[in-house]
């Protein structure tokens, strides 16, 4: 069978945990199904091929580095005319995509001008000899649908995080190539990246979230909140959407049904009382924790460890406590 | 300024679901509706662009059973001119047959914009919008939280993870709209009067085939229920004991 392509995605010249994802899914379909190569796609300013060996370590036997002075940002028409040619060139099986904002704004591009279906946020992945059978959550995580994609390529974008980037190293050939369209022609033109902190983690990429609600009273209270991620290491702060309506945090924290739908590790709840709507997007969570003051609140209906009482005593106190079993 | 808003006609979130016998759909009985999340906010970022722009037109646009008219009123009731229902027995999950019936039916609309919300909340794939985009060969910006349209040039913003990007884009463009950038107005006791008496036209959806289908459909695995370990601070230790030993994520 024909080759796998993973769309490999960078920000600022460095490559995305998204990126790992991606070329890991890939490996893994080509293996399953005895399809053949994985390539990986990487768009970027001159010096974005010298990343690719680590896409190669993720299991590319090929990577095509699209290097363009113009391709410092994300361009949506470029990348979908390039990756279009691509994939027209070549009797790819499928082409994998993860649904990060950019992944999201690409691929039912490419879809569409290949005129193919896409199936997106797909939470698991079987190719099959004339087709794909993929799940998908769906109804705010409520329902789970399993779809069948005919077509080819078969196009998929994978969920972010639902795949671990697991190493197997090969040496992948890194072939340089143009764009398939000049950068500059492009109409829809991205100006200006802001990184919101150079050190803050993104909620999609921690293992472990902690997350506030209405219980912490204040928007300084979420101090608290803070404090724990960091003694945690390795860890986002979130919040519900009544907190991020009331402007104690920005509505880039909000997870749930109308923001951010995250699976971390661990998902510590303060003062959470878990309406539906938070529910939806924090219920995949590995482990859950909750720590609120009224006992019947609903999320302690689904927290494996819950401990009802004051956060302001409970939260402290387990900070330090991380702190200390960190440094023993 | 003339805008189209493709809105749809979803399940309330809020509700239990249960699976209908045929294993690939909801059980219709007890759902009730309303317009997806997202679609709202669209709405509202078009009305408030008819009202700063001058004279123009927003038509809201939706494809399904009869029962998304409920929907479409709404969204005239809400202040849009007119309404424009695409008639099919069901809405599939192929963005791309949907994307094919919206297109051949907004080619020629002559619209300075096409807004979509984000995704939907229902199917939650996001892919209509782009795709129609992409099929009219229009420029596309997706999930948009600041969006600002002048002289024939729009600048939005978009979040990304952990950042964002600001974008230039020249009108006639498709635009999905995220949440938070306006929220929508509720309609007055008037405005859903005169929406009663505002043009809405059917037309059958003209859907191709589709290539993504649902096999089953299911309801997740229920969590364990969950346990309380104990109260107040002194339960920490415990905590921190399980969470290492037991769940083994510290």
């Amino acid at each position: 069978m024909g080759p796998i392509l993973a769309f490999a995605e960078s920000r600022k010249g460095e490559l995305r945990k998204v990126a790992f994802e991606a070329v890991t899914a890939a490996r893994t379909a080509a293996d399953a199904s005895s399809a053949g190569e994985v390539h990986a796609v990487v768009f970027g300013a001159p010096g974005i091929a010298q990343r690719a060996a680590a896409l190669g370590r993720f299991g590319a036997d090929t990577v095509f580095a699209v290097e363009h002075a113009g391709l410092e940002r994300y361009s949506p028409e470029v990348f979908t005319a390039t990756l279009a040619e691509r994939l027209k060139s070549g009797q790819y099986r499928a082409a994998f995509f993860t649904a990060s904002a950019e992944g999201r704004d690409l691929a039912p591009r490419v879809a569409a001008r290949l005129g193919v279906s896409l199936a997106s946020d797909v939470t698991g992945f079987e190719l099959q000899s004339d087709s794909v059978v993929v799940r998908h959550p769906a109804y705010t995580g409520k329902v789970t649908v399993t779809l069948r994609l005919k077509g080819t390529p078969a196009l998929i974008s994978l969920r972010p995080g639902f795949v671990t980037p697991a190493e197997q190293p090969r040496q992948a050939r890194v072939e340089s190539v143009q764009p398939a369209m000049d950068p500059a022609a492009a109409k829809v033109m991205v100006t200006e990246v802001s990184q919101r902190s150079a050190t803050k983690l993104d909620l999609g990429e921690a293992s472990v979230i902690v997350s506030g609600g209405r219980g912490l009273r204040a928007a300084e209270n979420f101090k608290l909140v803070e404090d724990l991620a960091d003694a945690i290491g390795n860890a986002a702060v979130g919040a519900t959407r009544a907190v991020t309506d009331d402007g104690w945090r920005p509505p880039t924290d909000q997870i749930g049904q109308t923001g951010r739908l995250v699976s971390p590790d661990l998902y510590i709840a303060v003062g959470i009382s878990g309406a539906i709507q938070h529910l939806a997007g924090m219920r995949t969570a590995k482990t859950i924790v909750a720590i609120n003051k009224d006992k019947d609140a609903p999320i302690f209906k689904i927290a494996d460890y819950g401990i009802v009482g004051d956060l302001f005593e409970i939260v402290p106190r387990l900070t330090a406590e991380v702190r200390k079993a960190r440094s023993s | 300024m003339k805008i189209a808003v493709c809105i749809k006609r979803v399940p309330d979130m809020e509700m239990r679901f249960s699976i209908a016998t045929d294993r690939k759909s909801l059980d219709p009985g007890g759902l009730k509706y309303e317009m997806g999340d997202f679609d709202g906010y669209a709405l509202e970022v078009a009305l408030q662009l008819a009202e700063k722009q001058g004279p123009g037109e927003v038509v809201v646009v939706s494809m399904g059973p009869d029962g998304v008219q409920e929907t479409l009123r709404k969204g005239l009731a809400m202040g849009a001119a007119r309404a424009l229902h695409l008639k099919s027995d069901e809405v599939p999950f192929d963005g791309l047959a949907i994307g094919r019936a919206l297109a051949a039916e907004l080619k020629d609309g002559n619209y300075d914009l096409i807004l979509f919300g984000r995704m939907a909340t229902d199917t939650a794939n996001g892919t209509v919008g782009p795709m129609v985009a992409e099929l009219l060969g229009l420029p596309c910006v997706t999930g948009i939280s600041q969006l600002d349209i002048a002289n024939g040039r729009g600048t939005a913003r978009r979040d990304l993870e952990g950042a964002s990007e600001n974008v230039q884009f020249p009108v006639p463009a498709v635009l999905t709209i995220d949440e938070g950038i306006a929220r929508p107005r509720l309609a007055s006791l008037k405005g859903i009067m005169a929406a009663k008496k505002k043009p809405l036209e059917i037309k059958p959806a003209q859907l191709g085939p589709a290539n993504l289908v649902v096999e089953v459909m299911e309801l997740p695995a229920d969590r364990p229920p969950g346990r309380i370990i104990g109260e107040g601070a002194d339960a920490v230790p415990e905590l921190l004991r399980l969470l290492q030993t037991e769940a083994k994520v510290l």
